[in-house]
């Protein structure tokens, strides 16, 4: 059982001569990860396709800005689902508990708040009430259904199933199935266009972020040494920097490319009273949903990967009964994950009805589909203890794309159904082949 | 938190001596342990008993009852009836958990560990080291890991893949180093070797002899009584769930074991 066979991964031990193909080894040495790098090449792949498809009309600042805000509520609620289908269980009940969450919300700021309290419509305190009831909301109903799944061990299938079912009905009491709104101003912001960071605050925001990935980057390499473990050439390490930065600080360029139109600037500037310079112009820069996703994906991957939560979820995930043996408490592992499936439901619905400016009762159908899909494209294993934040994240960004895309080409309707599916099958088949290729797993 | 780097030659190890001559406590007694799954009493009312620094050998055919009897101990199953007492007090062990803060190691037959973890992450698995911020320290957890496997297995390399890649044998060995990595008093170990190469059987033997001499209690299983004979004080032999009894090695030959697991006697105590 000696094993001198090579190690695919590990620096080669010192003398024995390096016998890949060149370009080979360049791609091992920058240590990236083989599956992310085929997924941003989809996601290029698609953007491009569309881009000649609609003669350069969607690679615009103001459709990538436009599918940034489309993707959010979707992509923030796969980052959950990961942990929910790493755990080896599913959640069919997302879009309606988003529906749910939504509707109490709703309600907070414009009937229940107001009536009880008596805060006036407008009061400061209202959107920020309203959201602390929807996360409580989430992450209750989430433990609950956990509970079922995790004590009473009903299959989770089931349980959201039955979910699928009562939430969204229970969003309809809530609200008698009336439309909602408008929604109060402030919460209205984290719905996308109508509340963005501007170019200023945008590039803050990049450069920020960009010293923060090079710090992450730069003292995790400190620590490898430390330990004595191989690190990567500086120069590999020099690329993958450059990469990141670039990457960002050209997200944050193309975003404060699109100007908000002259005629909201006017609006704006008369709502205040004033009069708009002649020659004014101002950039929309980041919106806040997209801030609010990105904290979440940095949230959910220091979970997933630092803290023993993410360690215990993936254990588990790999073999239930090593975890239990392991001594840890699995049931109420579950709970946990399905609470914070919940709490981020919740997150997605202020996102979601924000953006409609209303609450509605189909807000969230089919979402459920849609977050799993995201997740699964993403390269969650529906077998249970593999799956990443950033992977559902680009899944929910490549399906979101395509939909726009083939919506901008002027693609029927049940089409663009057909090609989603046969896309989410697809995906599933590359991610078998390529883990059979890789071996192991 | 490492287990002693050294562990020189010491009276008690040599097995000719009885520990329990010594007058010490038992370390563990199990008393007229019973569980049945549906129809089949897997465990019929056996009572086995244990000293620190020794090793009791549990024998018997396959579907005997031996794994079932050990993971009563270490928490996977709850007995029906029964009694286990850890340093003469009763012990109350309802799961792994429980079992761990007694002190109490496993090597599972099946391993137990998480394929889709690395060999570090499934050693500390339950236990991780962290940071001061709360987080989990995996470049200490694969340095220690390093520091442990140079003495199982110093072939092993494969320390950042998750171990659904490594042999039978390199996975027995990340199993081994998780049960001694943290002081365990007692150790269970169910077909610890089976997987494993001349070379690192030795080292595993060797192992052994080393932990019992610091004083542990050891629960060893195997099929192979060539070896029970050469690492066990004492050996227990089950058959269908009951014991058949339990003896010195120097009172009987490998074939007296063998008679027992075969036919549920010892020749020599009930002679034909
Ligand atoms: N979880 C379980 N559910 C039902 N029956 C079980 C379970 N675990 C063990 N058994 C039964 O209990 C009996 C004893 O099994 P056990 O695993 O303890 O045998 P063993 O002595 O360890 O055998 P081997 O040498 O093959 O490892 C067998 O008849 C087995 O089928
Ligand atoms: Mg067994």
């Amino acid at each position: 059982m000696s094993n001198t066979d090579s190690v695919p991964n590990a620096a080669p031990p010192e003398g024995r001569p390096a016998d890949k193909a060149p370009a080979r080894s360049f791609l091992n040495q920058l240590e990236l990860d083989l599956r992310l790098l085929g997924m941003v090449g989809a996601f290029i792949a698609v953007c491009v396709v569309f881009n000649l498809l609609t003669d350069g009309r969607f690679l615009t600042p103001r459709n990538i800005f436009n599918l940034s805000i489309q993707t959010v509520s979707v992509a923030i609620m796969a980052t959950g689902m990961v942990f929910i289908i790493v755990t080896r269980h599913i959640d069919l009940s997302v879009g309606a508990l988003l529906a749910t969450a939504s509707a109490v919300m709703a309600m907070m700021q414009t009937r229940w708040l107001p009536d009880t309290l008596g805060l006036p419509l407008g009061h400061a305190a209202l959107p920020w009430l309203a959201i602390l009831a929807g996360l409580v909301t989430g992450a209750v109903i989430g433990a609950f259904q956990g509970w079922l799944v995790g004590y009473l061990t009903i299959p989770a299938f089931i349980v959201t199933l039955g979910g699928l079912l009562i939430w969204r009905n229970v969003g309809w009491y809530i609200t008698s199935g009336q439309t909602i709104g408008p929604l109060d101003e402030t919460f209205q912001a984290f719905g996308g266009i109508n509340g963005t960071l501007g170019a200023q605050w945008s590039w803050i925001f990049g450069l920020v972020a960009a010293g923060i990935a090079v710090l992450a980057l730069v003292s995790a390499r400190r620590n490898k040494i430390g330990h004595g473990f191989p690190v990567k050439p500086v120069w590999a390490e020099a690329v993958v920097i450059g990469i990141i930065v670039a990457a960002i600080l050209g997200f944050v360029a193309v975003l404060n490319a699109y100007e908000i139109p002259s005629r909201v600037l006017a609006r704006d500037f008369a709502a205040r009273g004033a009069e708009m310079p002649e020659g004014y112009s101002a950039a929309y820069g980041i919106p806040y949903s997209v801030l609010l996703l990105i904290a979440v994906a940095v949230v959910m991957t220091v979970i997933a990967r630092k803290t023993r939560l993410g360690r215990y979820i993936f254990a588990t995930g790999g073999n239930p009964d090593a975890a239990e043996l392991s001594g840890i408490n699995t049931r109420l592992l579950t709970v946990k994950v399905f609470s914070i499936m919940g709490i981020l439901v919740a997150i997605s619905a202020v996102v979601a009805s924000a953006r409609l400016t209303n609450h509605s009762n189909d807000i969230g159908t089919l979402d459920e589909l849609r977050v799993i899909a995201a997740a699964v494209i993403g390269g969650t294993a529906l077998s249970g203890g593999i799956g990443t934040i950033y992977g559902a994240i680009l899944g929910a960004l490549i399906m979101q794309s395509l939909q726009s895309g083939m919506a901008m080409v002027g693609v029927d309707a049940p089409l663009q159904n057909i090609v989603v599916g046969t896309v989410l099958v697809a995906a599933v088949l590359i991610d078998i082949i390529y883990r059979r290729r890789v071996g192991g797993k | 938190m490492t287990m002693t780097e050294t562990a020189k030659a010491d009276p008690r190890a040599s097995g000719t001596v009885d520990p329990r001559a010594s007058g010490a406590k038992p370390l563990v007694e199990l008393k007229d342990i019973r569980i049945a799954f549906g129809g089949v009493q897997a465990v019929d009312g056996v009572s086995l008993d244990l000293y620190p620094g020794e090793v009791v050998g549990l024998l018997g055919h396959n579907g005997a009852g031996k794994s079932t009897l050990i993971k009563i101990l270490s928490g996977a199953y709850k007995a029906d009836s029964g009694e286990i007492r850890i340093n003469g007090e009763k012990a109350t062990i309802n799961s792994p958990r429980d079992a761990r803060r007694y002190n109490i190691e496993t090597i599972y037959q099946t391993l137990a560990l998480a394929d889709n973890l690395d060999a570090a992450s499934n050693l500390f698995l339950g236990r991780e080291i962290t940071t001061r911020a709360g987080f989990v320290d995996d470049a200490r957890q694969e340095a220690e890991t390093r520091k442990i496997m140079a003495r199982l297995n110093p072939n092993f390399r494969k320390l950042s893949e998750p171990v659904s890649a490594l042999s039978g044998g390199q996975r027995q060995s990340v199993a081994i180093a998780r049960a001694v990595y943290f002081n365990a008093r007692i150790l269970i170990m169910d077909e610890p070797t089976a997987a494993l190469g001349v070379h690192e059987t030795a080292m595993v033997a060797d192992l052994i002899k080393e932990l019992k001499a610091q004083g542990l209690g050891i629960f060893l299983i195997s099929h192979d009584t060539r070896e029970m004979m050469d690492l066990c004080d004492r050996v227990s032999v089950m058959k269908n769930g009951q014991l058949v009894g339990t003896e010195r090695v120097e009172d009987v030959t490998e074939d007296d074991i063998l008679s027992m697991i075969i036919m549920g006697k010892n020749p020599k105590r009930e002679p034909a």
